[in-house]
C-alpha cells in the first residue's frame, strides 16, 4: 500500500514515518503528477492558508479533487481538515471542498490555548493523545458524515466516506492507531 | 487532564511551520502582504533589522501598539521578539497573545550573564545559535525552536552558511562518537549531556532548527534548505527589496522546491534589486549582533 503526504509545508517527515510505522510505504508528494500511483493521501498539519496557496500554483486543487472523486481515502489533519471542508466559518469560499463538514480556523484559541489531552476516538480507542495546536474543531458535519470523537462538546475527529479529518495531530505522538485506521480505510475502498 | 504549553504542544507548534518562511513586518499592511504571500508566520517588529543596525542605541522590544495590530491583522500565527534575558518582555508578550517568542540578539540584551528560563512559559520560544553548544543550552533552558543567528540585517548570507554547517557538522560528529566519548563531548561544547546523547542517538537537533541571519533572495533560501535547515526566516530581505510582493512570493516558492532549479529561476527573474548587503567585516566585532548571547 502506497500513501502520499502532501509535501508543500507542514509536518510532513512525521507523518511519513507514523504511515512506515502503520505498515504502509509512504512518500512525500511535491508535485500533483506523483499522486498517480498512490493509494491514498495524507494532508498534514501547517498553515493552510500557506498549504492552500501553494495547492493553487502547482495545479493540486483539481488533481485533489480527481483523486478524490476516483474513491481515494485522504486523510486531512488539523489545516488538512480545513483543506478538505466544504465550508469554513466565516469564508465564503473553501479549499478542496471534498469533505462534507463545516470546520472553523483557529477555534481553541491562539498559541498559549493550545493543549494536549487523552480521549476516546471511536473505532480506534478509549485513551487516544489528542496534541492541539491552535487547532480548527468541525462545526458540523453534513447527513452522510459520521461523528467519531468529540471534546468539550466540539467535534473534532470525523469520517465522510473515504475521507477522514482530525482537529489535531496525529502525527505528533507515538501513538499509530489512526493512522491505521485510515489504512484500513484505503485497503476498504480498494477491493 | 488537559494539558496547555507541555514540552509537546510548544515544539509541535514549531513542527507545523516546517518548509516554511516566516517574515518580518512592522504594520498590519505588510503582515497582510506576508501573509497573502504565503508566510507560514509574521515577526511583528517596530524596524527589520536593517533599519535597527542603521538606528543605533538601545533596541528594545516593539511598541505594543504595533504587535496588537498585527494580531489582529492576520490568522497566521504571530512571533514578537523580546531581549536577551528580559523576562518582563517576554510576560508582556505572552499575555497579548503572541504566539511564539524570539529572544534575539537582534534586540540590545538586557542580560550580560543570564538567558530567559524558557520553560516557565505556555508560549514557546526560538532562539538563535551559532553551532552546536549553543542551541543544546538555549533548549536545554526551554526553546522549542532553534535558528541560526547569521548576521542580521545585512543581507548577506554567508554567517547563516556557516553557522548551519558548522551545527550540521557538529551533529553528524556526536551522532559517530562511542557513548564513552559523549561526556567528554558535552564539556567541550558547553552542551547538556542529556540533550547532547538525544542528538547522538537521533542525529538530528531534538528541535526544529530554521535559517535567519541573512537571507536576501530565493537562491539564498533554498540554499539554506539544502544546507539542513527545516525552513528560513526573513528579516530585512522582503520589506527592504524594491518589490517585497513579488519577493516574498518568490522566497516562499524556492523554500518549498528548494532542489527544484528551473522553478527558482523562473521565480528569480524579474524580481527588481534586493536589498542591499553588507560586507561581514566591514562591520565593527562590537557591532556584530551575533556575539550577543553565549
Amino acid at each position: 500500500m502506497k500513501i502520499g503526504v502532501l509535501a508543500l509545508q507542514g509536518a510532513v517527515a512525521e507523518h511519513l514515518r507514523m504511515l512506515e510505522e502503520a505498515g504502509a510505504t509512504a512518500v512525500p508528494v511535491k508535485k500533483a503528477e506523483e499522486l498517480a500511483d498512490l493509494d491514498g493521501l495524507v494532508l498534514p498539519g501547517g498553515e493552510s492558508t500557506t498549504i492552500s496557496k501553494l495547492m493553487h500554483k502547482y495545479g493540486f486543487m483539481d488533481a485533489l479533487r480527481e483523486f478524490g472523486s476516483a474513491g481515494k481515502p485522504i486523510f486531512g489533519t488539523c489545516a488538512g481538515a480545513i483543506l478538505l471542508a466544504k465550508q469554513i466559518q466565516g469564508q465564503d469560499e473553501c479549499h478542496l471542498g471534498l469533505m462534507d463538514i463545516k470546520v472553523e480556523r483557529n477555534a481553541f484559541g491562539r498559541q498559549k490555548e493550545s493543549f494536549e489531552v487523552t480521549m476516546p476516538v471511536a473505532g480506534v480507542g478509549a485513551d487516544y493523545p489528542a496534541v492541539f495546536i491552535r487547532a480548527p474543531y468541525i462545526v458540523e458535519v453534513g447527513e452522510n458524515a459520521e461523528v467519531l470523537a468529540k471534546y468539550d462538546e466540539k467535534i473534532v475527529v470525523a469520517r465522510n466516506g473515504h475521507y477522514l479529518a482530525a482537529a489535531f495531530h496525529p502525527e505528533l505522538t507515538e501513538d499509530a492507531r489512526l493512522h491505521k485506521y485510515f489504512l484500513e480505510m484505503v485497503k476498504e475502498y480498494r477491493s | 487532564m488537559v494539558q496547555v504549553g507541555t514540552s509537546r504542544v510548544k515544539k509541535g507548534m514549531a513542527e507545523m511551520q516546517k518548509g516554511g518562511v516566516i517574515m518580518d513586518v512592522v504594520n498590519a499592511e505588510q503582515a497582510k502582504i506576508a501573509e497573502a504571500a504565503g508566510a507560514v508566520a509574521v515577526m511583528a517588529l517596530e524596524r527589520v533589522p536593517s533599519d535597527i543596525r542603521a538606528a543605533g542605541g538601545v533596541a528594545r522590544m516593539a511598541d505594543l501598539g504595533i504587535v496588537e495590530e498585527v494580531l489582529n491583522a492576520v490568522s497566521i500565527p504571530v512571533m514578537a521578539k523580546a531581549r536577551i534575558g528580559h523576562f518582563v518582555e517576554a510576560r508582556v508578550l505572552e499575555s497579548m497573545g503572541v504566539d511564539y517568542l524570539d529572544e534575539s540578539e537582534v534586540l540590545t540584551p538586557a542580560d550580560d550573564l543570564y538567558h530567559i528560563n524558557k520553560k516557565d512559559f505556555t508560549v514557546p520560544f526560538v532562539c538563535g545559535a551559532r553551532d552546536l553548544g549553543e542551541a543544546l543550552r538555549r533548549i536545554g533552558e526551554g526553546a522549542s525552536m532553534i535558528r541560526t543567528k547569521g548576521e542580521p540585517g545585512t543581507g548577506n548570507i554567508v554567517e547563516a552558511v556557516r553557522h548551519m554547517r558548522t551545527m550540521m557538522a557538529q551533529i553528524r560528529k556526536v551522532q559517530a562518537m562511542s557513548y564513552d566519548e559523549l561526556m567528554a563531548e558535552a564539556k567541550n561544547l558547553g552542551a547538556p549531556y542529556e540533550l547532547l546523547e538525544q542528538v547522538h542517538q537521533t542525529g538530528k537537533l531534538p528541535v526544529v532548527n530554521f535559517a535567519a541571519g541573512g537571507v536576501a533572495t530565493p537562491a539564498d533560501a533554498a540554499l539554506m534548505m539544502q544546507l539542513g535547515s527545516d525552513g528560513v526566516f526573513v528579516g530585512s530581505g522582503i520589506f527592504k527589496s524594491e518589490n517585497p510582493e513579488k519577493f516574498a512570493r518568490a522566497i516562499v516558492e524556492a523554500t518549498t522546491h528548494y532542489t527544484d532549479y528551473e522553478l527558482i529561476a523562473r521565480v528569480s527573474k524579474g524580481l527588481g534589486s534586493a536589498m542591499t548587503g553588507i560586507e561581514i567585516s566591514k562591520i565593527r566585532e562590537a557591532d556584530r549582533m551575533q556575539e550577543r548571547g553565549w
